[in-house]
């Protein structure tokens, strides 16, 4: 479904990926783990159109989007749930659920937005508050919604436990292998590794603007550089 | 009444009326400063040409209402091409640069002008007659009640369009957070252009308002785009509601100012008030303060 090809790009003179390989297969969970400043997050922006690629392609069922507009991308079915949640801070919690149907039309999101409440009730009572004043865990809670309001075939989820209690990163995973089982296809940026791999259909290793490994989430998890380098076992 | 009261209330009526202009002016300052962080200072030029424009369609023998229209789209146009002439092929630029670009494009829209129009001074006709209303010993003129009856009527389209339509929300969106107003699918380009439209519909409308109160001339956008600018800094540059208090605000201090001080001192007003402003509480009376949980 996803396929980027030897993807470079900088900030300025610095080069923050230098020839990435990855594939995402059609409802397939990919984890992408690696250290800070590795370029997970660039990796996750190039593919969602909001940074410039400098060389290589990204392809989104066999089809060239590496110049395509970042809303274009939405209206094919890509959405990102950023990091750090990026919410429409003064805005209410309903408002930033109906943004982020911006690129769809139809009755349907009045339903869509039915089903959101259902599976996060606290977004239900807190919606028309501002988003900017709901707690960390529901903020990405919202966050979460607000990119599947799109109705994507590919979510891109940055660092979404990132800051957050151990029972709320709890619920984060659980609600993202939910949405694998609902044959979402994910790709999931973590700096939990463990937690990241232990869900995971594949994994792949960022370093530095390489991918260093890629293989299967339990077979990452067992391989002992990264047991190392990002488990700290 | 007491003749100062009455007096009170004349300084009230001229100073709402001027204000609302301020008004005006200044929610195009802050729509496309939210939109961008540009400060677009040929908005008033955009006051400027409503005015200009309209004179000329009326010279030409056309209707006033069909005349105002009229202006209102030319300045319009106007708008939509400085934004995607100018600034959509500069974006990447940093702000100040694209500031520039505004105050050329304001040098160019009033050379522009008086090349084409003339440099005369012309006045247009009230829009219903000259028979001024007697309130309380205080005269107010027709032209002031249009100018605050169709402020209002701005005010509340504006309020609705913001707060009611997925458009309006969309600007919103974009101008607090434009990354994810572009992972969302927001196109951004799109937003800057809508808000380059908007305020030009705003400066032509504040421009044709206040024309035949003080005649339009090729440079009247210069005093009027500043004081505009005046009042948005008061209010809280970015901010709606203040620049609506703003600029009321603006137009009634200077006008006491000029009734009970001096009316050689009524323009100096404005930049006193700026310089105070600046000094005393920079973000304005309305100005962001924000309330965010990280």
């Amino acid at each position: 479904m996803l396929d980027i090809e030897g993807l470079t790009s900088h900030y300025g003179r610095i080069q923050a990926l230098d020839g990435v390989d990855l594939t995402v297969g059609e409802g397939e969970l990919v984890a992408l783990v690696g250290a800070n400043g590795a370029g997970k997050t660039t990796l996750l922006r190039c593919v969602s159109g909001v940074q410039p690629v400098t060389g290589g392609r990204v392809l989104f069922e066999g089809k060239d989007i590496t110049r395509a507009s970042p809303h274009t991308r939405v209206a094919l079915g890509i959405a990102q749930v950023p990091e750090g949640r990026q919410m429409f801070g003064p805005l209410s919690v309903e408002d930033n659920l109906r943004l982020g149907a911006v690129r769809r039309k139809g009755p349907k999101v009045a339903d869509d937005l039915e089903r959101m409440y259902e599976r996060f009730p606290i977004l239900k009572e807190k919606r028309r508050q501002p988003a900017g004043t709901l707690s960390g865990g529901q903020q990405q809670m919202l966050a979460i919604c607000r990119a599947l309001m799109s109705h994507p075939r590919l979510l891109l989820l940055d660092e979404p436990s990132m800051g957050l209690a151990p029972l709320l990163v709890r619920e984060i995973f659980d609600t993202v292998a939910r949405l694998k089982e609902q044959r979402t296809t994910l790709l999931l940026v973590e700096q939990n590794a463990h937690a990241a791999l232990g869900i995971a259909d594949r994994g792949y290793v960022l370093e530095t603007g390489r991918m260093v490994l890629t293989d299967t989430g339990p077979r990452l998890l067992s391989n002992d550089r990264v047991k190392e380098a990002y488990l700290g076992l | 009444m007491p003749p100062v009261l009455v007096e009170l209330l004349q300084f009230l009526f001229s100073g709402l009326a001027s204000g609302a202009i301020y008004a005006l002016v200044a929610l195009g300052f802050a729509l496309i400063y939210n939109a961008s962080h540009i400060i677009n200072f040929a908005q008033g030029e955009f006051v400027m040409l409503g005015g200009m424009v309209t004179w000329v369609l009326l010279s030409q023998g056309i209707d006033l209402p069909l005349a105002i229209l009229g202006a209102v789209a030319v300045t319009m146009v106007a708008g939509l091409a400085l934004e995607k002439l100018a600034i959509e092929r500069a974006r990447d630029a940093n702000v100040v640069t694209l500031i520039i670009i505004t105050v050329g494009a304001g040098i160019f829209l009033r050379g522009l002008t008086s090349v084409t129009l003339g440099k005369d001074l012309h006045a247009l006709p009230a829009f219903s007659g000259n028979a001024p209303i007697d309130i309380a010993g205080a005269t107010l003129m027709p032209q002031s009640l249009w100018i605050l009856g169709v402020t209002a009527a701005i005010v509340v389209a504006l309020h609705v369009f913001f707060h009611y339509t997925v458009v309006g929300k969309a600007i919103l969106a974009a101008s607090h957070n434009p990354l994810a107003a572009r992972l969302v699918g927001i196109n951004v380009n799109v937003v800057l252009l809508l808000s380059f439209g908007l305020s030009a519909l705003l400066g032509a409308v504040a421009g044709i308002l206040i024309a035949p109160i003080t005649a339009t001339h090729f440079e009247v956008g210069i005093m009027l785009g500043l004081k505009g600018f005046a009042a948005a800094i008061l209010g809280g540059l970015g901010s709606g509601p203040g620049a609506i208090v703003g600029g009321l605000l603006l137009g009634v201090i200077e006008s006491l100012g000029a009734g009970y001080i001096s009316s050689d001192y009524k323009d100096a007003i404005a930049f006193v008030v700026i310089l105070g402003v600046l000094f005393l509480m920079p973000r304005g009376l309305f100005g962001k303060r924000g309330t965010e949980r990280v």
